[in-house]
């Protein structure tokens, strides 16, 4: 992922410090990996050398000496020109998922029992993430999160579905 | 578990359309449970016989030790006005009465008096969010707020069952979540047990459990490895 640029964007609300950028990662992206300490040192270094971030001073709170970090012109228009762009839209298909799906269709065997297997495995982790969602504490960032992975597992699901319905057509394709 | 509700060989035909052919399954009492399918899989069909709705050509139905396709009809509404709620994907409510008048009705059937009656369904309204709506009639409010008002008529008579059919099928997805989180929490708070008839697979994520029927019977239980 994009770390240095998410890193530029947290610091558009302010000079911080590396712990604290780490621990705003994490809470506002709760459904990315947690973002390791050395990362976010050697990740401020790079960006420093590359004038994008500046040191603006060093806090000292009760523990370790924090050097504390701001944007610099050239690292606000970076971060500008990238949420100007857009994302590429993924390809999708060959994913392992599709790989798995299309080959048990095409394979023989029971395409039914392993795509009913699939669809078990996905609505599990479906209901973990709306457990997860639906929980009293649950900040509107993991609401965010889990939604983007319901709604994911939901596009998954339903081409699945088609793809039973498509069965025949596969089938005759491959006689032909 | 002592199943709560039962479908053992239901078969239901429609004309020549046979709409069920064998369903069999078991729910326990305060499950929460999405029976979920393609379209013309039978789904409904099955909720209609579980709720007392429709009596199958063949196979039995049992609420605990009923047998609900033995029952006369008189039995069978009795039985859903006590011990079920129903909500309907369009909520099913009655159009000439207000909203809070839809809700006490189906106290007044279970013996409370008129006052007694309007008093707690003012309070069921509010409990979903919607006792500003107790003046006004179905068809002066939202589709949200139809089926919070639905579903406070499903509630407020303390049913062990509550029987859903696609009750977030005319929503967008949020007031969708909205009202179906307001539900399970209200069945989960007073272990009521849920049937929820839905084709979306993030509804059905919100059940313990899915039944799938196809083609007019509950497919197998899948095991799944990870």
């Amino acid at each position: 992922m994009a770390t240095p640029l998410v890193l530029l964007a947290l610091l558009a609300e302010g000079a911080k410090h590396g712990y604290e950028l780490k621990r705003e990662h994490d809470e506002r992206l709760p459904g990315a990996k947690p973002l390791p300490y050395g990362q976010v040192y050697s990740t401020l270094q790079r960006l420093e050398r590359d004038g994008f971030v500046a040191v603006a001073g060093v806090v000292q709170e009760g523990g370790p000496e924090r050097t504390v970090y701001e944007l610099t012109p050239k690292g606000t228009e970076k971060l500008q020109a990238w949420l100007a762009e857009t994302e590429p839209p993924l390809p999708y298909v060959g994913g392992a998922l599709f790989a798995r799906v299309i080959m048990a269709l095409v394979a023989g065997g029971d395409a039914r029992a392993a795509l009913d297997r699939q669809r078990a495995a996905h609505l599990e982790r479906m209901r973990e993430l709306t457990r997860a969602k639906t929980a009293s504490d649950a900040s509107a960032a993991a609401v965010l999160a889990s939604d983007f992975a319901l709604l994911h597992l939901d596009a998954d699901l339903r081409w699945m579905e088609l793809a039973v319905r498509r069965l025949a057509d596969l089938t005759e394709e491959m006689n032909r | 578990m002592t199943p709560l509700l039962q479908a053992r060989d239901v078969s239901v035909s429609f004309g020549r359309t046979r709409a069920l052919r064998g369903a069999s399954l078991a729910i326990g009492a305060g499950e929460i449970v999405a029976i979920s399918g393609p379209s013309g899989s039978g789904k409904s069909t099955l909720l209609h016989c579980l709720a007392g709705i429709l009596v199958p050509d063949d196979g039995e139905i049992r609420y605990g030790e009923t047998r609900l396709d033995e029952l006369d009809e008189d039995s069978r509404t009795r039985l859903r006005r006590e011990v079920f709620g129903i909500v309907f994907q369009f909520g099913g409510l009655v159009p000439e009465l207000t909203a809070v008048e839809n809700v006490a009705v189906s106290l007044m059937f279970g013996g409370l008096g008129r006052a007694e009656a309007a008093a707690a369904a003012l309070d069921w309204l509010g409990r979903l969010g919607v006792d500003d709506c107790a003046p006004l009639r179905p068809g002066d409010l939202s589709g949200g707020q139809v089926q919070r008002v639905a579903m406070a008529r499903a509630l407020a008579h303390g049913p062990k069952v509550v029987f859903a059919d696609e009750p977030t099928g005319a929503l967008d997805s949020v007031a969708g979540e909205e009202v179906l989180g307001l539900l399970l929490g209200t069945a989960r708070d007073h272990g009521t047990t849920v049937v929820l008839v839905t084709h979306d697979n993030r509804i059905a994520a919100y059940a313990d459990r899915e039944i799938v029927v196809r083609d007019g019977a509950v497919a197998a239980s899948p095991v799944v490895t990870r």
